[in-house]
């Protein structure tokens, strides 16, 4: 990690607990829980997050100096969206499968408000490679929760871990049932809640 | 017609798409504090929803889709790929349009929605129902239905939201439950009051 200064480090830690994307800067939770009734699907959408994220971060960079203010958002998004077309076309090449589980929440990464947020936020005061970085740790605190999310709705909605059975058969001869709430929406929101409730109390954050 | 009054009622109560799909959750969180903004919001979503779905319908239909090009006499192209970035220029575009002929001719209603307006360009509820229509396949009359049934579906949610929250600040809450935690869960028991319609059908 020699080429990681300190504050580069922070750069990429600081988003995964005190600053966490989805549960303190609360962007981003539009997507966050589509995807997540099956642990594979959820770790593919946060490798595309990550990869937008990173690369929309250091492109909005780059040219930062150079927009003129009132037309920036139309070429962020155009920046943005010519991204995701990107990662949907690889996805639709490579994993067929899970681009079209994913449907059309790929296509929404577009509209996920931690891509724009980041670049207005970030991106547009910081020389590319600390926008790299925090695209990157913003990335990786988003997929945190996406992937605790998911393990709790694809553990306790179908009893599985990326689509293997880990809750024994005996268990189910013994009386136990898959929750099927987990799978629905609801679960998803309840699941999110809980977890945003148990990161606030170890960060300590208040809101009113 | 039966087909569209049931793709209506489907898309505001059971396939509601901010508590079925989770879509526009951003901007329901943040706007939700105060009933007359989380009004104005779902009107201006709504207003937005039922001009860009039927809009991007057009074209996808006459420019992007596999063969769409057959009137300008190129069959073999397919240009679906260009889709995000042409509906999400399409929505910026008409956005601002729409703004500007509100301001215009309505100054009441662009104070009153004014703020929310820019807003609305990156608001997965409208990207997500063009998406969804376009994945779905549906007809020119059958767009406009569903982007009017996804407007009112989350006009009604957020301010369903909305009221409930200005009850909320009388209440005791835990610290670290306080804000977004709150609301998630009771979003979670509003999606789960939402699921009973799902018997219903026309």
């Amino acid at each position: 990690m020699s080429i990681l200064s300190k504050k580069d480090m922070g750069f990429l830690t600081d988003p995964l607990m005190d600053n966490n994307p989805i549960a303190t800067q609360v962007l981003g939770i539009c997507s966050a829980l589509a995807v997540t009734v099956q642990l594979q699907t959820a770790m593919v959408m946060s490798i595309a997050v990550i990869t937008v994220l990173a690369f929309s971060n250091v492109l909005i960079s780059t040219i930062r100096n150079k927009v003129p203010s009132n037309i920036r958002i139309i070429i962020e998004l155009a920046i943005i969206a010519t991204l995701v077309i990107l990662v949907d076309q690889v996805l639709k090449a490579f994993l067929y499968d899970i681009s079209k589980q994913l449907s059309v929440f790929v296509g929404l990464i577009i509209t996920n408000c931690i891509v724009l947020g980041r670049a207005e936020a970030f991106a547009l005061q910081n020389k590319p490679w600390p926008s790299f970085l925090d695209g990157i740790g913003n990335g990786l605190g988003y997929s945190m929760i996406l992937i605790v999310v998911a393990f709790g709705r694809e553990l306790l909605g179908s009893g599985t871990l990326f689509g293997f059975q880990v809750i024994p058969d005996a268990a189910y001869a013994a009386g136990y049932q898959n929750m099927g709430l987990m799978v629905l929406a609801p679960g998803a929101f309840i699941l999110l809640g809980l977890i945003i409730w148990v990161q606030r109390t170890l960060t300590g954050t208040v809101t009113d | 017609m039966e087909n569209l009054i049931s793709l209506f009622v489907e898309s505001v109560f059971v396939n509601n798409i901010l508590l079925a799909y989770f879509l526009g959750m951003c901007s329901f969180l943040a706007v939700s504090k105060r009933v007359d903004t989380a009004l104005g919001l779902g009107l201006a979503v709504i207003f937005v929803e039922v001009i860009t779905v039927p809009v991007n319908w057009a074209l996808n239909h006459y420019l992007l889709a596999p063969g769409a090009l057959t009137w300008a006499g190129l069959p073999d192209v397919d240009l679906s790929f260009l889709g995000f970035i042409s509906y999400i220029a399409v929505i910026a575009a008409l956005v601002q349009l729409v703004e500007m002929v509100i301001d215009r001719y309505s100054p009441a209603l662009y104070s009153a929605l004014g703020i929310f307006l820019p807003l609305i360009a990156v608001n997965c509820a409208i990207l997500g129902a063009s998406l969804f229509m376009v994945e779905r396949e549906y007809t020119f009359a059958e767009s406009a239905v569903f982007g009017l049934g996804s407007g009112v579906g989350f006009a009604l949610a957020i301010a369903a939201m909305a009221a409930i929250r200005e009850k909320l600040r009388y209440s005791h809450i835990p610290e670290g439950l306080r804000g977004l935690g709150i609301t998630m869960l009771i979003t979670g028991l509003m999606a789960m009051a939402f699921m009973s319609f799902s018997g219903i059908s026309l």
